[in-house]
């Protein structure tokens, strides 16, 4: 038996996402109980008018950021996969910041630590972003999730099935 | 001090010193924001008759208490405030985006911009830090380009710009200024005001929190107006948008096309939101914190004008299509692009167009004096070509380059009746021959022609009013409209979401609770609305403007509509405008000359500027 992968991520469909930014406010305000994007663990980029989209830690399978950190502060919870901070070894080197490919983790302008998305652990309703966002541009899903619906969309364009493609 | 950053940012250009005013409790409430606190900045630095392209013309920039909270469509906003050198009264100009939620969050309500730089220079404010910095290598820019050059300048990608083009650096007097490349604080001309300051561009990153007063009941409400925007309110926005009217409007024929020649467009469907959304829109984006989203992206992707993209609404479609009696889609999205590129007001410049086209039509002007442009009404090469012209302030673009009036007044041969402009402000795509409350609110309008001083436009075309009919009762509508759209634009929220505030001021009174923990009544906030009205009032009397001034464009009173249909023959009366305007002032308690009275600036505690009306009463 070979065990799928349960580790769950936010992924954004950027089809959908129309960079309102809604979700870093929902961010910051659950986390911090103030509206500022810079506290905000999910970030949205606008490269074009048109190329809108949000982005935040992925949970990676083996993270970058771990790997990367000089004094041990950072490790990945088994469980969930979540990065794991032990404030007390972080001094905000920025190393892992620099071996991340999608900034989702960043230095916070007052605490001086790094500070990452941990998927709102705490709260029961699961991520405020993903319940925010208008668009419902974002999903908590697994990997394997994630390839299905990419394979399924793949075939509905191939048979170009009169329905709506998601 | 919540909603409130306390904080008025005066900027020097000329010596570029900068320096900090408090903002008082007691003015924030009675002025709210916005255009409300930046008319009463810009009255209390300047001088009566002050010539708006001076160096002592202060513009002024201001956010509302709502800004850079998650309130939807009230994270975003920002005005910006001056004498306008189109009307000589009031000029405004409100734009969304994200701008204004960063000088929020920089620290500030409000900058107010004195004197002229003595070269090209930008602003760069990064929180408590405010730098003049030299802009000699943007000068000539686009506001796109100069947003990209200032980001790779500063190596921050998150900095928000707004800045002028070519057409703000020459003072043509239909220049606008944008932010965010396709946001535009599009009206009266203001890209001439920041040009004459030399002043290019306002770049600011700010990264302080922003607290509510009422955390927990803030967020109740904003997630309840989530849910209003995915409901019928904003339904119209969310999909086709406001190009939506193109065909709503013609049905009714009351889209003036043809500079007014007709009030229905025969092609109207191949310049319809179907058509533009079936063949160009890419994609549709949203401002900071809005639940709606309805900014439109059009996109050419095949033919002569590959590769353009602009942003698309009923407003521009209509004055560069219809209006000039154009029906080629790519040609009016071209002609969209080239006015954010040069950073020109599409509304104004599509009318200044067709007044060409139409002048010349009528052989005011011959084809010699045309500098090679074929300016004919249909002509879609002639109206890129046009828009190029104005934009550079080339050959015939010069002439027309400060809009409608000035060029009516170059031209002469009477064709100042041709000219479609209410106190030197071109009109918008409303037929107000047959839309008679909404001809009201256009003549008495503080920044000239226009439909977003009031919602005057859709009881005319919702059928909630006669609109073919000079009434009494018509006055009083407009000015509660008016007042609630004066607090629209000074707390500021967006006006495409005035559908989702159930009960108007009621709703707005609570967000402004929520927000800044005054409390203020319904009443009281109405009242501030109309203390903002009235403020603007005071500014344009103060300014040379009055009753002659609240007048309508000469073919709205003297050329009845020809088309057959239901808006045949009509016309607006200098009989019916007398009554209307006779309604308004007594709804708005003025004389009627137009100018409000002692009892009223006394019950508005707008005392403080009861010299500006004395001996102008009867």
């Amino acid at each position: 038996m070979v065990k799928i992968h349960e580790r769950k991520f936010i992924s954004v469909d950027p089809e959908k996402c129309v960079g309102c930014q809604v979700c870093e406010y929902a961010c910051s305000f659950n986390k911090e109980k103030a509206f500022n994007p810079l506290k905000s663990r999910i970030r949205v980029v606008r490269v074009s008018q048109v190329a809108n989209m949000a982005v935040t830690c992925r949970l990676c399978e083996d993270p970058a950021c771990v790997a990367a950190c000089p004094r041990d502060a950072l490790s990945q919870a088994s469980d969930t996969g979540n990065i794991v901070l032990d404030k007390d070894k972080c001094n905000g080197c920025g190393w892992c910041i620099e071996a991340c490919d999608y900034g989702a983790i960043m230095l916070h302008p007052e605490t001086k630590v790094v500070y990452v998305c941990d998927l709102c652990k705490d709260k029961a309703d699961g991520p405020q972003c993903v319940k925010w966002c208008p668009e419902e541009a974002l999903t908590v899903v697994t990997s394997d999730v994630l390839a299905q619906k990419a394979r399924i969309s793949a075939i509905k364009k191939l048979f170009q099935e009169p329905e709506k493609i998601e | 001090m919540f909603g409130y950053a306390g904080r008025v940012l005066h900027v020097d250009l000329a010596t570029g010193k900068t320096n900090i005013e408090k903002l008082d409790n007691e003015t924030a409430k009675k002025y709210v924001g916005g255009i409300g606190i930046g008319m009463k900045l810009w009255l209390a630095n300047s001088k009566a008759g002050v010539d708006a392209l001076s160096p002592e013309n202060p513009l002024v920039l201001a956010v509302g208490p709502v800004s850079a909270t998650m309130f939807p469509t009230g994270g975003n906003g920002h005005a910006f405030i001056s004498k306008s050198p189109a009307t000589g009264g009031v000029g405004e100009a409100v734009s969304h985006g994200t701008f204004g939620a960063e000088i929020k969050r920089a620290g500030y309500d409000a900058i107010v911009f004195t004197g002229k730089a003595e070269k090209p220079v930008y602003l760069w404010i990064d929180d408590e830090s405010v730098q003049v910095f030299d802009a000699g290598n943007l000068w000539g820019k686009s506001p796109a380009e100069t947003e990209d050059a200032i980001k790779d300048e500063l190596g921050d990608y998150y900095i928000r710009v707004a800045s002028i083009g070519l057409a703000g650096e020459k003072k043509s007097k239909i220049a606008n200024i944008i932010n965010e490349k396709t946001r535009a604080a599009g009206r009266t001309g203001l890209g001439a005001v920041m040009g004459s300051k030399n002043l290019k561009a306002i770049a600011v990153r700010g990264t302080s929190d922003i607290v509510v007063a009422k955390p927990e009941e803030f967020i109740e409400m904003v997630k309840e107006y989530h849910e209003r925007m995915k409901g019928p309110a904003a339904q119209k926005y969310r999909t086709l948008g406001t190009s939506e009217n193109i065909m709503t409007q013609n049905a009714m024929y009351c889209m003036p096309t043809r500079n007014y020649n007709n009030a229905h467009f025969e092609n109207a469907q191949k310049v319809s939101g179907e058509a533009l959304n079936e063949r160009y829109i890419a994609k549709i984006i949203a401002c900071n914190s809005c639940a709606m989203r309805c900014e439109h992206e059009a996109i050419i992707r095949e033919g002569p004008y590959k590769g353009t993209m602009a942003r698309m609404e009923y407003d521009n479609i209509w004055a560069l299509g219809p209006n000039c009696g154009v029906d080629r889609l790519d040609a009016i999205i071209k002609a969209a692009e080239l006015c954010n590129y040069y950073g020109l007001d599409a509304q104004s410049t599509g009318v200044t167009i067709s007044f060409l086209m139409d002048c010349h039509e009528k052989g005011i002007l011959t084809h010699e004096e045309l500098d090679g442009v074929d300016a004919h009404f249909g002509n879609a090469e002639a109206l890129v070509q046009l828009v190029e012209k104005i934009g550079k302030r080339e050959g015939i673009g010069d002439m027309l380059a400060d809009g409608v009036k000035i060029a009516a007044q170059k031209i002469g041969k009477d064709s100042d009746k041709l000219a479609q402009n209410i106190k030197g402000l071109e009109v918008t795509g409303y037929d107000l021959r047959c839309l008679k409350t909404t001809a009201l609110s256009f003549a008495v309008s503080f920044r000239g022609a226009d439909h977003s001083r009031s919602g005057a436009y859709t009881m005319d075309l919702s059928g909630k009013v006669d609109r073919f009919k000079a009434e009494k009762g018509r006055g009083k509508l407009v000015k509660d409209s008016e007042d609630v759209y004066a607090l629209i634009d000074s707390l500021i929220v967006c006006k495409n979401a005035k559908g989702t505030f159930y009960k108007e001021l009621v709703d707005l009174a609570k967000l402004y609770m929520l927000v800044t923990g005054y409390d203020m009544t319904p009443q009281e906030l109405g009242l501030a609305g109309e203390r903002i009205n009235n403020l603007a009032r005071l500014i344009n009397i103060r300014e040379g403007l009055g009753r002659k001034d609240d007048t309508l464009p000469w073919k709205v009173m003297n050329q009845p509509i020809p088309d057959d249909g239901p808006a045949k023959g009509s016309v607006v009366t200098q009989d019916e405008l007398n009554l209307l305007l006779d309604d308004y002032y007594q709804a708005r308690g003025w004389t009627p000359n137009g100018v409000p009275t002692k009892d009223l600036l006394e019950k508005l505690g707008l005392n403080e500027f009861s010299s500006i009306t004395s001996g102008k009463e009867e």
